[in-house]
Formats: structure tokens, C-alpha cells, sequence
């Protein structure tokens, strides 16, 4: 189950705790991976660790001219793309009426607008090969709203928009959209909170702890699989039963 | 018919799967061929790929019969 040997997939922001962990994870179900990010060291971190099969894309989502590059890259470092993982995301948490403009861009671009012209770029070689798997990862927040994070909570609901509308139109195609939405993972991103934060986010947690970066691959692995042919559209929620949606 | 008239009409054919004597020149892709709007996108970039030319969107966008096809492509290709 769940065999990726022979597969091809790009995984955007791998220099951080969920991308990582998600590269290692299609490595590991055979696939070769194309890893991009800003932090270049720990690309190449990772890109060591798994010694074949591995291509370095360094990339700033922020910047559009080198999205747009991106997914052509990695066609031609790894003679197609089957799978694309848009996991790269940042946060600049407000109070909604502290927002800042620039805030909200920076957050909307790299997070959706980034996905956006990704999805776009490969679904030229998607339609034509008749096979695709495109994984959004989003956020529990984009569901539920976050008092902090209107920002970050609108780009994460504009994903699975994004998402839902791109996999009706492709679905005829067999290329696949869906969206992995993780609740409150150890990573760099929330190791940012105070112990009393994180014990005060436990006490909503069924499951009783933090999700770790493997708990999102694994549900990446699994929509990125031959097995998920069916599922398109589809957010799942990997969160230890802190929201049941 | 064209060299570029009947490679045109193979690539029909092929992508949309219909019958070879209903892709007449006046055969429109959606209305009389079955296609729906993604297989005109696909169409065109068979088209491009095939002819090696680069077919804008607004052109693309005009090119909603198979006669539309291999008159742009007639004259993409005549340079």
C-alpha cells in the first residue's frame, strides 16, 4: 500500500517542520522528491540525510517571478511532477484591527497566491499525463477561525476554496486536489508559544498531546497514494480530535 | 486537405475520441464534438505542442471550430 516508487513530487517550504517531515515521508514510499524552501542549509540537511532521489530547489514565495520558475524546475530536474505539496506557509499574527497591510500581503502571497500559480504551472503536465496529485496543506484555523489570525485563518480558507474548485475541474483527468489540515503540530512555527499556552491548547485536545510533523505526512502520503484515487475535494483534518468537522 | 489541416483533425479525433467524419471544418468543439471547456484548453496545448507554436489565450479563445483550428495554425505556421 501505498507505493510511490516511480512518482515525482515537489514539496514547497521542506526547510520547515511539516515540509520536512512530509519530504522524508514520500522519500521513504519510494517517491523522488524536489525540495524547496528559503533556508538553504537546511535543505541541504535534508537533501544529505536523504542522499538519493533528491532534488534542491531553493525558492522565495514571496517573490512571483520565482514561483513562477518553480514548478518548471522540478519538471525538469525530475522529468515530470506527479505529486506538488503546497506546505510552505508563514504566519504575522494580529489583532485584526493592529493588522498592518503588508502583514495581510505577505501572508496571502506566500501562503494562497504562491499555491495558486504552483497548481496552475502543473497542471499542464498533470492533464497531459493524465495522473496528478495536488496536496494543499491548510490549517485547522482556516475552518474554524482564530482570534489573531485573520490573515493567516483567510489564506488557509482560501486554499481549500482554491482547492475544491480546481478539483472539480480535473477530477475527469484523474489529477486529484486535496487539502491536509493539521491542528496544533510541535514545530518551530508554535514552538513560539508559553508552556501555559500550549497547556491551555491540550485542554481542547482529545487526544492529549501536540501532532508531530510525521502525523501530517503520513495523511499526505496517503492522498498523494494510487489508493486515494477516489478522494478529491476533500480536506482531512489531522488534529487529535481538537475540532470534529 | 493541408498537411497541417489533417494533423489537426488526428489530434481531434485522438482527444476527443469522435468519429473521423464529423470533424468537418465547421464542426464546433463543445457544440457538435462533445468537448467540454477544459478539453478546448487541452486541445490547444496539443496544438501547440504538435506545431511548436505558442497560441496566445485571446487567440485561443477564438478558436472554437476546427476550421478555426487549422486557419490559425495555417497561418502560425506559414512564417
Amino acid at each position: 500500500m501505498f507505493d510511490l516508487s516511480g512518482k515525482t513530487a515537489l514539496v514547497t517550504g521542506a526547510s520547515g517542520g511539516i515540509g520536512g517531515a512530509t519530504a522524508r515521508a514520500l522519500h521513504r514510499q519510494g517517491a523522488t522528491v524536489a525540495i524547496s524552501g528559503t533556508r538553504l542549509e537546511a535543505l541541504e540537511a535534508l537533501a544529505a540525510e536523504l542522499s538519493s532521489r533528491v532534488h534542491i530547489l531553493p525558492c522565495d514565495l514571496a517573490d512571483p517571478a520565482q514561483v513562477e520558475k518553480l514548478t518548471p524546475a522540478a519538471e525538469a530536474a525530475m522529468g515530470s511532477l506527479d505529486i506538488l505539496v503546497n506546505n510552505a506557509g508563514l504566519t504575522r499574527d494580529n489583532l485584526f484591527m493592529r493588522l498592518k497591510d503588508e502583514d495581510w500581503d505577505l501572508v496571502l502571497a506566500v501562503n494562497l497566491t504562491a499555491a495558486f500559480r504552483l497548481n496552475r504551472a502543473a497542471m499542464k503536465g498533470m492533464l497531459k499525463r493524465r495522473y496528478g496529485r495536488i496536496i494543499g496543506i491548510t490549517s485547522i484555523v482556516g475552518v474554524t477561525g482564530n482570534a489573531g489570525q485573520g490573515n493567516y485563518a483567510a489564506s488557509k480558507a482560501g486554499m481549500i476554496g482554491m482547492s475544491k474548485s480546481l478539483a472539480a475541474e480535473v477530477a475527469a483527468r484523474n489529477v486529484t486536489v486535496n487539502c491536509v489540515a493539521p491542528g496544533f503540530i510541535e514545530t518551530p512555527m508554535t514552538d513560539v508559544l508559553n508552556e501555559k499556552q500550549k497547556a491551555a491548547i491540550l485542554t481542547n485536545v482529545p487526544m492529549g498531546r501536540l501532532g508531530n510533523g510525521d502525523d501530517i505526512a503520513a495523511a499526505v502520503v496517503y492522498l498523494a497514494s494510487a489508493e486515494a484515487a477516489y478522494v478529491t475535494g476533500q480536506t482531512l483534518h489531522v488534529n487529535g480530535g481538537m475540532a470534529m468537522i | 486537405m493541408s498537411d497541417v489541416a489533417e494533423r489537426v483533425r488526428k489530434i481531434v479525433i485522438e482527444h476527443l475520441g469522435v468519429d473521423a467524419e464529423k470533424v468537418v471544418d465547421n464542426a464546433n468543439f463543445i457544440e457538435d464534438l462533445g468537448a467540454d471547456s477544459l478539453d478546448t484548453v487541452e486541445l490547444v496545448m496539443a496544438f501547440e505542442e504538435e506545431f511548436s507554436v505558442e497560441i496566445p489565450d485571446d487567440s485561443a479563445e477564438a478558436i472554437v471550430t476546427v476550421g478555426d483550428a487549422i486557419r490559425f495554425l495555417e497561418k502560425a505556421t506559414a512564417a
